[in-house]
């Protein structure tokens, strides 16, 4: 099994960790994961908010390179990455800016026809690899841990896809093979606030620090998550969080590939666990115990 | 003015105004809308709007052009999409927001203290020099663009990233900018 | 065919043609056309005047053809056919040119569209010389009326067939008739009690001589055509023998097997061997295969063993009746939706939300909580929030408003600050209520201390314990999350699932919604496009009791009408065979859907069942030898047709 990879801008910095794990655990697993040439931004809200046609060409852009190299699939591991490429992908292939987005991509000489698969690696995992292959594989069961499972908002939006848009269950079941014990968790496609975090600080801490509180409320020993900005916001903004709220939050947040690579036995530097700059070690210590 | 208090001027009115956001991508449907508040009750910001999103709709179907694009609200939209997959007229509001922002940004009509659109605008700038994002650049950019004192508290964040190898110093740049550049500016000219 | 005389009449339908068609143009177009003695037009032809000029016309110029270009023939054909006949002539020398519905309605431009009428109209006046005289036959009938569905609507079909002294056979798939009505409480906007109006219907239903009750039972098969059709009812295996059974109870005391039960909408249990409610009819006993202990291993059988009259019987089997009937009356009902679907309402996830149904049960003296309105954990709630459309108006479920959530809600809203005197808040899109006493009731309601609140329920989340309803009040503009203990989800009406497979059973349409579809949404709202079946109630359309009750009335007297002839009408367009010409191939046979081929083995050619035959066109079309010709849609008239349409 391979796979076109699209890493996303984050996965190249402040979530290199989530891209370490994720290939270290698709490597475990047999499965070649190859990295997309010369990838481009998709755009993200960011761009979306300036001009839209401009973040579904972005987006269009990195689906023609993928139809170009001739792969059907395109694996991807941000939320925010997998949604505006699914977005552009639609587009692409109907709706009444089809032929506008033609026409933008024909001048850099580049063809979207929407042909391509996007898929997040949650997906990938579940239903290609399915649990029973990751099950085989699983080493070190991270029994006794508490985990919350936090999907963020667009794994199945704007439009469903493999998995229900409001309450998920994947990523549910992937983490409790590994014997993990997923709480239930109201809060899992609730939005961490993204970009707001820079621009509208006050209202993103409040998103995260409900998200927090629910985490804890529920007796999770830490954060399992599958997108760089929610890592991001509930990790490095936790101790603002803890400022503002006045509260004492020390919860580990980890990438579901992080804990699926522990399980599997896959080393600390190559889960990039080493990368830790927030609570995580808390939750370590529970599963060298 | 006392008498016109709370009367709209109808002459006033943008009548191409709902035309126009209808003409963006997912703009569409904001003719089927119902105002029954789906929306915004699911929004998770709507608490801090000076508009409710279901109000922004009808505001913009009724032509109040000036009032939407220099509304607070807008720029609150995290863009979760929440509100798009439980509108019962299947309204697609996240589209229409981005939309509305785009405008906004466009006529120049968002407040001068909000920060979202120099930062937006900032991340598309970066884009084009690089093809790609940059935390550290646009975390700086957009804080001599609004306020440099931001950076302070971010900074022991930062050097705490930079010290695990999560932050760049020299930003990833792909090979083919300039083609970013060019597609990035046809896709500007075919914008509604 | 140099004695034909046409007469072409072309209708302005007011604006409906006349806006897009240039009518008198068409009128002079046809007046040159062969065989054609007079072109006119006129304003409506279907009036008085219009058929008045048809009549004169045919009496001075001795007109034997007539063409009327104007509406569908669905409309106004057997209008022109009468017309026809009270002037003399046999009513198929008639053709229907319709330009409404095929042209002015479907056509931009009134150039095009002219010229569309023009084509339609030469194809029909080119069609009529090659018609013939056509005469209807009639057949015997039975007078037996099959109603299936034993809710309001079915009930009520059948007692008013049974009034008028002719046999009815209701057909119910549940162990008890009463519907969905039995689960009610009370009922808006009167508020009386829904057991006390329905109990003596059902109750009549059991004590009417005329009125053949078959529970537990489903239509297999339906064959035949109006006026003769033959059902097969399979009686389902009760497993308990109905004429030894004296109701005694005793046999269900003693079962120890416990199944969440339907009728309560799983909040309370029945037995394996179980009554689904007090007041049933007939109220005897059904064993629940699936869940008894005795069905599962052998083991048990205790309820036999208690059994004063040897009435439980493990070895019954379904019984298959065949029986004929004249009419059918389908009432098959509606379900609830599974407000589950929407995870965003927090059912199924939160203990203390409930569905519109089970709010009733747990309201209903009877009820697992004997009227008590109580959270899980047994507290009364202090406050309550009802949540209308869930699954109505909603693109992502049904399109469609439900039509009786809004009053069912408000009358539940009612007996809640009733029973709890704690806070209760209507979460509403539109309150809906058009009907007799409905907006009284509303008004009743809201100065009871109700709250209303415009807004959609967006989601139910829980913080710090506590259920909150988030939503926007429209009417402030403003975001609120109301804290409360409990939730009521006003789920919709919706076509039941085993629908498909009803409609296909009885060959009737379903609409785009889901539910039966009706021959005409306002003029034949129980006629369906089978002749001799009738819809009435929910299956058609969510609907409340008023409307259900005038519905099953309505259908038993488009029953009784037919009946009361007598005799059924037998269109003259069947299929006929040549015999000269047939090969006696018999691919014409398998093909006919009527089963109205046969094969007459001693001249070898086929023979066509008149009464059987739908003329639908099938077996002539698939005929290699041309020995097969549908009357009044021979190849000669249609090849005319279709000539013409494609000369102009």
């Amino acid at each position: 099994m391979r796979y076109a990879y699209y890493p996303g801008c984050s996965n190249h910095s402040s979530s290199i960790d989530y891209d370490e794990s994720t290939k270290a655990v698709f490597s475990a697993l047999g499965i070649r994961l190859i990295g997309l040439d010369d990838w481009n931004c998709c755009g993200t809200t960011a761009v979306s908010s300036v001009d839209p046609l401009v973040s579904m060409a972005l987006s269009a852009r990195n689906l023609a390179l993928v139809e170009n190299h001739g792969y059907e699939t395109l694996a991807v591991t941000c939320n925010s990455c997998y949604s505006m490429l699914r977005r552009a992908g639609d587009y692409c292939r109907d709706s009444a800016f089809a032929p506008a987005m033609t026409s933008v991509l024909a001048s850099v000489n580049r063809v979207c026809q929407g042909r391509v698969a996007v898929r997040h690696v949650l997906d990938l995992l579940v239903n290609d690899v399915g649990v029973a292959k990751i099950r085989a594989i699983v080493r070190y069961p991270l029994n006794g841990i508490k985990i919350a499972p936090y999907y963020g908002c667009l794994i199945g939006r704007p439009k469903a896809s493999f998995d229900d848009s409001e309450f998920p269950t994947s990523m549910d079941e992937l983490l409790s093979v590994v014997g993990l014990e997923v709480v239930p968790f109201d809060r899992k496609t609730k939005c961490c606030g993204s970009t707001l975090m820079t621009s509208k600080e006050d209202v993103a801490l409040a998103l995260n620090e409900e998200i927090l509180n629910e985490s804890v409320q529920r007796g999770a020993d830490g954060i399992a998550v599958l997108c760089p900005m929610c890592h991001l916001n509930l990790d490095a903004y936790q101790s603002k969080i803890n400022k503002k709220f006045k509260t004492s939050y020390n919860v580990p947040v980890l990438y579901f590939t992080q804990l699926l690579g522990m399980a599997m036995g896959i080393g600390e530097k190559d889960l990039g666990l080493f990368r830790a700059t927030g609570a995580r070690h808390k939750l370590l210590k529970k599963v060298s115990v | 003015m006392f008498e016109n208090a709370g009367v709209i001027n109808e002459s006033n009115l943008d009548r191409e105004f709902v035309t126009q956001v209808a003409s963006f991508p997912g703009g569409e449907r904001i003719y089927s809308c119902l105002q029954c508040g789906t929306c915004s009750g699911s929004c998770q910001m709507s608490y801090a709007m000076d508009y409710t999103p279901r109000r922004l709709i009808e505001m913009t179907r009724v032509g109040m052009k000036k009032e939407v694009l220099s509304s607070k609200a807008i720029w609150y939209c995290a863009a979760c999409y929440l509100c798009t997959v439980r509108c019962p007229r299947q309204v697609k509001l996240t589209e229409i927001m981005f939309a509305l922002k785009s405008l906004a940004l466009r006529e120049k009509l968002y407040a001068g203290k909000e920060d979202s659109p120099v930062l937006y605008t900032v991340f598309l700038d970066v884009l084009k020099r690089f093809g790609r994002s940059h935390e550290g650049l646009l975390m700086t950019s957009f804080a001599m663009k609004t306020n440099p004192f931001r950076l302070l508290p971010l900074a022991p964040m930062g050097l705490r990233m930079l010290a695990k190898g999560k932050l760049r110093i020299i930003p990833a740049r792909i090979r083919n900018v300039e083609e970013i550049r060019r597609l990035i500016q046809a896709a500007e000219e075919v914008r509604p | 065919m140099s004695d034909i005389k046409v007469g072409v009449y072309v209708c302005h339908c007011g604006t409906n043609i006349a806006d897009r068609v240039y009518v008198s143009g068409v009128a002079e177009f046809a007046g040159s056309l062969p065989n054609v003695v007079v072109a006119r037009d006129n304003q409506y032809m279907c009036s008085d005047p219009g058929q008045e000029m048809i009549k004169k016309d045919i009496k001075e110029m001795n007109l034997n053809r007539i063409v009327v270009a104007a509406c569908s023939p669905r409309m106004h054909e057997p209008t022109f056919r009468k017309c026809l006949e009270s002037a003399g002539l046999n009513g198929y020398q008639f053709e229907m040119a319709n330009i409404r519905e095929h042209c002015s309605w479907v056509t931009e431009d009134a150039e095009e569209a002219t010229e569309k009428a023009k084509a339609l109209v030469a194809a029909a006046v080119a069609r009529v010389p090659y018609h013939e005289a056509l005469y209807e036959r009639f057949t015997d009938m039975c007078s037996r009326t099959l109603v299936v569905g034993g809710g309001i609507a079915g009930i009520e079909a059948a007692l008013k067939v049974a009034a008028s002294g002719n046999q009815v056979v209701l057909v119910e798939k549940e162990p008890s008739i009463g519907g969905n009505m039995a689960r009610w409480d009370k009922t808006f906007p009167t508020m009386d009690c829904a057991a006390c109006i329905l109990a003596p219907k059902m109750v009549a239903v059991s004590q009417n001589d005329n009125i053949t009750l078959h529970t537990y039972s489903e239509i297999e098969k339906v064959e035949g055509f109006v006026g003769n059709f033959k059902v097969t009812i399979r009686k389902k295996a009760r497993s308990v023998e109905m004429d030894k059974c004296t109701g005694c109870c005793l046999c269900y005391g003693k079962c120890p097997v416990k199944v969440p039960s339907e009728f309560e909408a799983g909040l309370g249990t029945r037995k394996a061997i179980y009554i689904p409610f007090p007041q049933a009819v007939p109220n005897k006993p059904v064993i629940d295969r699936a869940t008894c202990t005795y069905f599962k291993n052998g083991k048990c059988g205790v309820c036999r063993k208690t059994c004063p009259t040897g009435a439980v019987n493990y070895e019954q089997e379904d019984e298959l009746l065949v029986e004929e009937f004249g009419a059918i009356i389908v009432a098959t009902g509606w379900q609830t939706f599974d407000p589950a679907l929407g995870s965003q309402w927090g059912y199924g996830r939160y203990d203390n939300v409930y569905s519109a149904i089970q709010l009733e049960r747990l309201v209903n003296a009877s009820g697992p909580t004997k009227g008590k309105v109580v959270m899980k954990d047994g507290r009364s709630p202090k406050s309550i929030a009802v949540l209308h459309c869930i699954g109505s108006r909603d693109k992502n479920y049904h399109e469609y408003c439900s039509r009786l959530c809004c009053m069912s809600s408000l009358k539940l809203a009612l007996l809640l600050k009733e029973k709890t005197k704690g806070e209760v808040y209507n979460f509403y899109i539109d309150i809906r209520s058009a009907g007799k006493g409905y907006e009284e009731f509303y008004n009743r309601v809201m100065e009871e201390g109700v709250h209303f609140i415009k807004g959609k329920g967006a989601e139910v989340i829980e913080k710090n314990g506590k259920l909150v309803v988030r939503a926007e009040d429209v009417f402030l503009g403003k975001y609120r999350e109301v804290p409360v203990d409990m939730v009521i989800l006003s789920t919709a009406c919706e076509a039941r699932s085993d629908a498909a497979r009803v409609a296909q059973v009885f060959g009737i349409q379903r609409s785009r919604d889901g539910f039966f579809l009706e021959a005409h949404p306002k003029l034949e709202p129980l006629r369906t496009a089978t002749e001799g079946i009738y819809i009435a109630g929910c299956c058609q359309g969510p609907k409340d009791i008023p409307d259900s009750v005038a519905q099953g009335a309505g259908a038993a007297a488009e029953a009784l009408s037919l009946i009361a002839a007598g005799k059924v009408k037998i269109s003259p367009v069947v299929a006929v065979v040549d015999a000269n010409k047939c090969a006696g191939c018999k691919i014409c046979l398998p093909l006919c859907a009527y089963k109205a081929i046969s094969f007459d083995s001693i001249s070898k050619v086929a023979a066509v069942n008149e009464a059987l035959c739908k003329g639908c066109g099938t077996c002539a079309a698939s005929c290699a030898s041309k020995a097969l010709n549908i009357k009044h849609f021979t190849d000669e008239q249609i090849l005319a047709q279709i000539k013409e349409v494609l000369a102009v």
